[in-house]
């Protein structure tokens, strides 16, 4: 606003008060114009966007209406009949597989587990090679956040698909993917928190002769371990919710015999094996912020 | 660095070693500790297949796909690819647009400034919870058996999960809201409808905007890989070749999301910028 800046506290205004009454008149006339130029042509774009997207996915909401008595009736058949006189059997019955799940529910959080666990052990290291503060050469600390990034921006179930290809069906496909995926995230998050630290702890070190290995052990990591615990609670509840679906593409875990239910109209396994799954994930979660909270001493 | 207790004479060195060292039943427990982590870290180890010799065994074929991923092909493909990122694009947009008109009225009734009957609005709670407690994949899947193939599942899909995550987003930002507006709307006579939009929306409209944005952001992301159960998208394509190892054309989809993905970070964050001030 080039009309504001010829009035100011200290800057006597050449023409007297009314001259700078006007002026300030003019200005936020000028700025209510632009702000509606900018909202009628955010509003334009806005629709514009919607009509193309909606031509190109092709969006109809016919369909869509006839549809939602079909998920309807999906949701509905999730759940078999269940009568109080024979409750028991109905149950039962219901779960048939509950062995077999529970297995392959098992599979599912040990791929999640040893995923997070090995993925923010390499993706640790990794990542004091991929922050600018910690005496590596800018050329490893450019390779090594790219390679991250590629880590983990290729989703992991794009992962699971290649993995499938060099080791066939089953779990290791799935825990590598999950792993490679980690690795990815968690050394970009532990770089930001180590590009954040305080160097005078780290300083200290080397100047009393502390080794590199020393600056990182006693300068760097008691400040950043509170991030990182909390970064690897998250990002254990994160993969338990990947590895629950890394299995439809068959890398193993529970996710396989969900998309068989689903894909087969087994509607009733399908809602037996949701609701397994939903209470571990809700366990999970709920074990995961206690420990949060007691380490890092507040929640996420 | 060396502590250099050795330099110190032999009586006061044990001394200080014993002072510093920490109490037996806490090193027991230490020791305890790491080595359950451990054998449970083993056990998982094992039932992933860690240690069979499948991983030996494939990892030269896994070195050959990513040595063929490293040479992008198939640029004859390139219409079809890109078409399918739009759809993707289109799929994420659409399904967002939808999630955040529906969590307007669902995120009034999860709060209890803006709803007073509480065993209702905890019902609301619990069903936004359960809306968002499955992946996009799982209702993908859901939508792909009830209304077909097609863009249209993963559009619902993404709605579905995003009604159920902005609704607590914006029923947060309710509650955390001001009491003071609401109740000057309320003094000067206006009507419920007159304090949720005087009172709360000028408060919230920033937060909102944001969590939406934030929001597109994540599910153009996630809507890459709808296509993987044939929920529309450049995922199919992506899965497609990758289940025939075309992989030379598999890495060509792959940049082209990544560049994709990057690009609407950009946007969202000039919109951000554009709309709310700050980045």
């Amino acid at each position: 606003m080039p009309v504001e800046k010829t009035f100011g506290p200290k800057m006597p205004h050449p023409s007297g008060p009314h001259q700078r009454l006007a002026d300030f008149g003019l200005a936020s006339q000028a700025r209510q114009a632009a702000s509606v130029r900018f909202i009628s042509l955010a509003a334009i774009g806005f629709l514009a966007a919607l009509a193309f997207a909606a031509h190109v996915s092709r969006f109809d909401i016919w369909q869509l209406i006839h549809g939602i008595p079909r998920v309807g009736e999906f949701l509905g058949g999730m759940v078999p009949p269940i009568r109080l006189p024979t409750l028991w059997s109905d149950i039962s019955s219901w779960y048939w597989g509950l062995g077999k799940w529970l297995r392959l529910l098992l599979t599912t959080v040990t791929m999640a587990l040893f995923g997070t666990v090995a993925g923010t052990l390499i993706g640790g290291a990794l990542s004091l090679l991929a922050s600018a503060n910690m005496g590596v050469r800018p050329a490893t600390v450019f390779v090594v956040r790219r390679t991250l990034e590629v880590a983990r921006t290729v989703p992991d179930l794009v992962w699971a698909l290649i993995f499938l290809f060099a080791f066939g069906l089953g779990p290791l496909a799935g825990v590598l993917a999950i792993l490679v995926h980690t690795i990815g995230a968690q050394g970009k998050l532990f770089a930001e928190t180590n590009e954040n630290a305080d160097m005078r702890p780290i300083e200290g070190v080397r100047a009393s002769g502390g080794t590199w290995i020393d600056e990182i052990a006693f300068g760097l990591l008691p400040q950043v371990m509170p991030n990182y615990v909390s970064y690897t609670l998250w990002r254990f509840e994160t993969n338990i919710r990947s590895a629950t679906i890394i299995g439809f593409v068959g890398a193993g875990g529970i996710g396989m015999e969900l998309y068989e239910s689903i894909s087969l109209n087994y509607f009733d396994d399908a809602g037996a094996i949701l609701i397994i799954v939903f209470l571990a994930v809700t366990l999970i979660d709920m074990a995961s912020e206690a420990l949060r909270l007691q380490i890092t001493g507040h929640a996420a | 660095m060396s502590l250099t207790l050795e330099a110190l004479p032999g009586a006061r060195a044990a001394y200080l070693e014993a002072a510093i060292r920490r109490p037996l039943s806490r090193r027991i427990k230490r020791v305890l500790f790491a080595a359950l982590a451990s054998a449970i870290l083993v056990y998982s180890a094992w039932v992933c297949e860690i240690f069979s010799p499948k991983l030996l065994a494939g990892l030269p074929k896994l070195g050959n796909a990513l040595l063929l991923m490293l040479s992008p092909s198939g640029f004859q493909y390139l219409p079809e690819f890109l078409w399918g990122l739009l759809e993707t694009i289109s799929m994420a947009f659409l399904g967002t647009l939808i999630g955040a008109v529906l969590a307007v009225p669902l995120a009034i009734l999860c709060s209890s400034k803006t709803f007073p009957i509480r065993i209702l609005q905890f019902g609301f709670r619990r069903f936004s919870d359960a809306l968002r407690s499955f992946d996009h994949l799982i209702w993908a899947l859901v939508f792909v058996r009830a209304i077909g193939l097609g863009p249209i599942a993963g559009i619902m899909a993404i709605a579905l999960v995003d009604l159920g995550t902005l609704a607590k987003l914006y029923s947060e930002a309710i509650d955390n809201a001001s009491k003071g507006p609401v109740e000057g709307v309320r003094a000067a006579g206006g009507t419920w409808l007159d304090e949720i939009r005087l009172g709360i929306l000028p408060q919230v409209l920033p937060v909102m905007l944001s969590a939406t944005l934030y929001m597109w952001e994540s599910n153009t992301r996630s809507a890459t890989i709808l296509g993987v159960v044939g929920a529309g998208g450049i995922g199919y394509q992506l899965a497609d070749r990758l289940r025939v190892y075309e992989f030379g054309q598999a890495s060509l989809i792959i940049i082209l999301i990544v560049v994709a993905v990057s690009a609407i970070d950009k946007l969202s964050a000039w919109l951000r910028f554009r709309l709310i001030g700050s980045a």
